[in-house]
């Protein structure tokens, strides 16, 4: 999809406390470390108390960090609920890589509004938009014996559909940017487990 | 050492552009830094606070803006190089410091770094900072990107001292936290610089006399920093063409994204602007003058298209201008690039193809609460059950402010940092209804006690609450004059906030922990007894955040709360629809039933729904 020629953005969105902010600056990191110009922006905030968490990631060949309605070539939600939410970012050509475990919104869980059905609402997105992926993404950290990494997990998917212009090397060298020290190892088998499952949706 | 400090000079490092302004002020040898957290700016100060001891910087989290600006221009003023960063909102607060200030100038470089949040995503208002720079007669700065606002700090911090002035470097949101490949330099070993102050009361104490011989030096200074922005290569034009865009900041990286969608690169000449003020009327006039229509892509108000308007009417140029206009330039919130392509092309009318956007689906909200086991939550409760709907409750700016929503509902009137005390006093006088104010701690040391003083001076009758969580929580749990938990262990607070309520001339105080449900309504209602009699009174409801004890420190949970099987529901379900604990779930079964949960993942173990419920037990985990 893209080149040093072509720009990619690409949204990000989930609630606080899945990791969205840390997943997004590896993809950051990576396109970096391919030698991609790259701007990432994020919006804090509200990141610890139960609000949504967006950010984004716009590599190649464009100039602002930020990501217009209809301009995402790919939206990567954490959260299903989200991904549907982020839908005014996308235009029929974009694709969706979403997890599909609900995280239930305050105002659902005290019984004020429902949680949509999830089979339903992901059916919707996949109408609207030129593919979506569907991506279980706590049992690929689990399968990894890495519980806490389903937001690696998820960019591994992103990384193993070969849609970004970025070698596996420059994500194995962002990861270890990003998260050094003892936590790399169950990131690297969570990136891994997902990497297998992007390139197998691909 | 910090990252910040040993980073590699030979490749480009990914950096926030608030860490880009860090290392960049490091570079430039500053030796004093000072702010009050806000965001987009509080990752600023919270990075010198994490190396300013191994890096020889005098590092404080000052009390507010104000305060930071003050003590910070004192080391300017000593030759030593000196930053405070703060919101857009913060330089209200520190205006008359900063006002003044312009007059008195520096000795050694001063940056005020000062960020806009257009778009208001974590703020009352969305000024335009800009115009603070045009009446206090100051320079300033707009970068772009962190790459930018790296170059542009040291840029600033050259401009302040040649000059004698402090400059301000004004970004928004979106460059604050924008993170970019920056180029770094060296940083050269200095030693920890002492001040040398020399005695000249008169150019240093502003009395009128003082003050009038400084306006007119200040005015001097002008004319010399409107010179040098005309030469700054910071100013400068790309392109060319008959059509015109002139243009700052993060608006600068639409305008290209925009015409590079439009195909239009290579008709449209752009007159970028990164020293905004003193405008540099000379480079906007010859700009002016060969072209036939011009754009100004600005995000807020029209700053520079005013600037442009006078130039041009100056030099009674014939070139159409606009900016600001419906289909044209929007004023309020953000730009993006889809926005600037819609002006560029309705303006130069060249067709515009616009990305087909998916329209919103109906879904439930997801509003940010106040966290489970949240203390600030439990005094809210109590004091609605004391003092229920009748009484009128100004607020104030942090966490707390979170608890306008629904089921609390316990904010009804905030302007601004402070003004939960002031307009209590205010209420009181011409309501006859009970007023109870909250303002929590940091906010409190911020800006609450003139207005506690003034209650006291003036016999205002109302019960102020303080929502003594021990941190400065909203903006990522920075220190403040009383905290007595950091991550070291329990110290003295420097500050006793019941002395200091005390030494204000409040008499009623009581100190609670929230969490104790029944102590804390007994004293509710005894201070609401006391209400007709009394002036002031405050409540000190302490208890520390539970993020703060989980993430800085440590501290593990040992018990959480079940509601047991036998709940009915038959109760009005006052956890759900009272309380709202975010750890409060109601499940729905297969065939209809509803059961009330409780996520145990969440669940703090703060116990305050065992104490309003019999049928919440607690489970010991560790």
């Amino acid at each position: 999809m893209g080149t040093k020629d072509k720009a990619v953005r690409i949204f990000f969105t989930g609630v606080g406390g899945q990791g969205t902010l840390l997943a997004t600056r590896f993809v950051g990191e990576a396109a970096l470390q391919e030698g991609l110009p790259v701007l990432m922006s994020e919006i804090h905030g509200m990141a610890q108390r139960g609000g949504v968490v967006e950010s984004s990631v716009v590599m190649g060949n464009a100039f602002s960090p930020t990501i217009a309605d209809g301009e995402a070539d790919i939206v990567v939600a954490f959260e299903p609920l989200e991904a549907a939410r982020a839908l005014p970012k996308c235009s029929p050509l974009s694709m969706v890589i979403t997890g599909t475990t609900p995280v239930p919104p305050f105002t659902v869980t005290v019984g004020q509004s429902t949680y949509p059905d999830v089979k339903k609402l992901l059916k919707m997105i996949g109408e609207k938009v030129r593919r979506l992926i569907t991506v279980d993404a706590d049992a690929l950290a689990r399968s990894a014996n890495a519980e806490r990494s389903s937001n690696v997990a998820m960019i591994g998917v992103l990384a193993g559909t070969g849609l970004l212009p970025i070698s596996k090397e420059s994500w194995g060298r962002a990861l270890t940017v990003i998260l050094p020290g003892k936590l790399l190892e169950q990131n690297v088998r969570a990136f891994e487990s997902g990497f297998v499952f992007g390139e197998q949706s691909a | 050492m910090h990252e910040l400090l040993v980073a590699a000079t030979d490749k480009p490092q990914f950096l926030l552009g608030n860490e880009a302004i860090v290392r960049g002020a490091v570079e430039a040898g500053v030796r004093f830094v000072a702010a009050y957290p806000g965001t987009p700016s509080s990752e600023i100060i919270d990075r010198f606070f994490q190396f300013g001891e191994e890096a020889g910087i005098y590092v404080e989290y000052s009390v507010n803006e104000k305060v930071s600006m003050e003590v910070a221009c004192a080391a300017a003023i000593s030759g030593v190089r000196s930053l405070c960063a703060m919101k857009h909102v913060g330089l209200n607060v520190a205006a008359d410091a900063f006002m003044t200030l312009a007059y008195v100038g520096v000795k050694a470089g001063m940056v005020i770094v000062v960020a806009d949040d257009p778009f208001l995503h974590s703020s009352q208002n969305e000024q335009d900072t800009r115009y603070y720079a045009k009446m206090a007669g100051v320079p300033m700065l707009e970068p772009a990107t962190p790459e930018e606002a790296y170059r542009m700090t040291l840029e600033a911090f050259e401009i302040s001292e040649k000059f004698g002035t402090p400059c301000l470097l004004r970004t928004t949101t979106r460059v604050n936290h924008c993170r970019g490949p920056v180029r770094i330099g060296s940083i050269e070993t200095r030693d920890i610089a002492r001040g040398k102050f020399e005695k000249d009361p008169f150019n240093l104490v502003v009395i009128p006399a003082v003050g009038r011989k400084l306006r007119l030096a200040h005015l001097e200074r002008g004319k010399k920093l409107q010179a040098e922005s005309e030469k700054s290569a910071l100013n400068y034009t790309v392109g060319k063409g008959l059509f015109g865009i002139v243009t700052s900041g993060i608006s600068w990286l639409y305008v290209q994204d925009a015409l590079l969608s439009l195909g239009l690169t290579d008709r449209v000449k752009i007159l970028r602007l990164g020293f905004t003020h003193p405008i540099p009327k000379a480079i906007i006039r010859e700009f002016l003058a060969g072209i036939e229509r011009a754009l100004i892509v600005e995000e807020g108000e029209p700053f520079l298209e005013e600037a442009v308007r006078i130039v041009a009417q100056e030099a009674k140029l014939p070139v159409e201008i606009a900016g600001k206009g419906e289909n044209l330039v929007p004023r309020v919130f953000e730009l993006d690039t889809v926005k600037t392509k819609r002006a560029i092309g309705n303006f130069f009318d060249v067709p515009v193809a616009l990305p087909e956007a998916i329209a919103a689906p109906e879904l439930p909200q997801r509003p940010p609460n106040l966290c489970a086991g949240c203390p600030h939550r439990a005094t809210y409760y109590s004091v609605r059950q004391v003092f229920g709907d009748e009484a009128v409750y100004p607020s104030d700016i942090g966490c707390y402010t979170l608890g306008v929503l629904p089921p609390l509902r316990m904010a009804d009137f905030l302007i601004c940092m402070g003004s939960g005390v002031s307009t209590a006093g205010g209420f009181s006088k011409v309501l006859d209804r009970p007023v109870v104010a909250f303002i929590g701690d940091s906010t409190f040391f911020h800006a609450g006690i003139p207005g506690l003083v003034n209650a006291v001076y003036h016999g205002h009758r109302f019960v102020l609450v303080i929502l003594d969580n021990g941190t400065t929580a909203m903006t990522g749990h920075q220190p403040h004059p009383g905290v007595e938990l950091t991550p070291a262990g329990k110290v003295e607070p420097k500050v006793s906030l019941e002395k200091l309520v005390r030494g204000c001339g409040v008499e009623r105080v009581a100190v609670i922990n929230p969490l104790q449900v029944k102590k804390t309504q007994e004293v509710l209602r005894e201070f609401k007894a006391n209400l007709d009699e009394t002036g002031v009174s405050v409540i000190i409801a302490k208890s520390p955040c539970p993020l703060f004890e989980s993430r800085v420190l440590k501290k593990k949970k040992k018990i959480v709360f079940q509601v047991e099987e036998s709940c009915a529901g038959d109760c009005g379900r006052d956890c759900l629809t009272v309380l709202g604990c975010p750890a409060f779930m109601l499940q729905k079964s297969e065939n209809g039933e509803e059961r009330v949960l409780i996520n145990e993942d969440l669940c703090s173990g703060c116990s305050v729904c065992s104490q309003i419920c019999d049928s919440v037990k607690p489970r010991r985990i560790s």
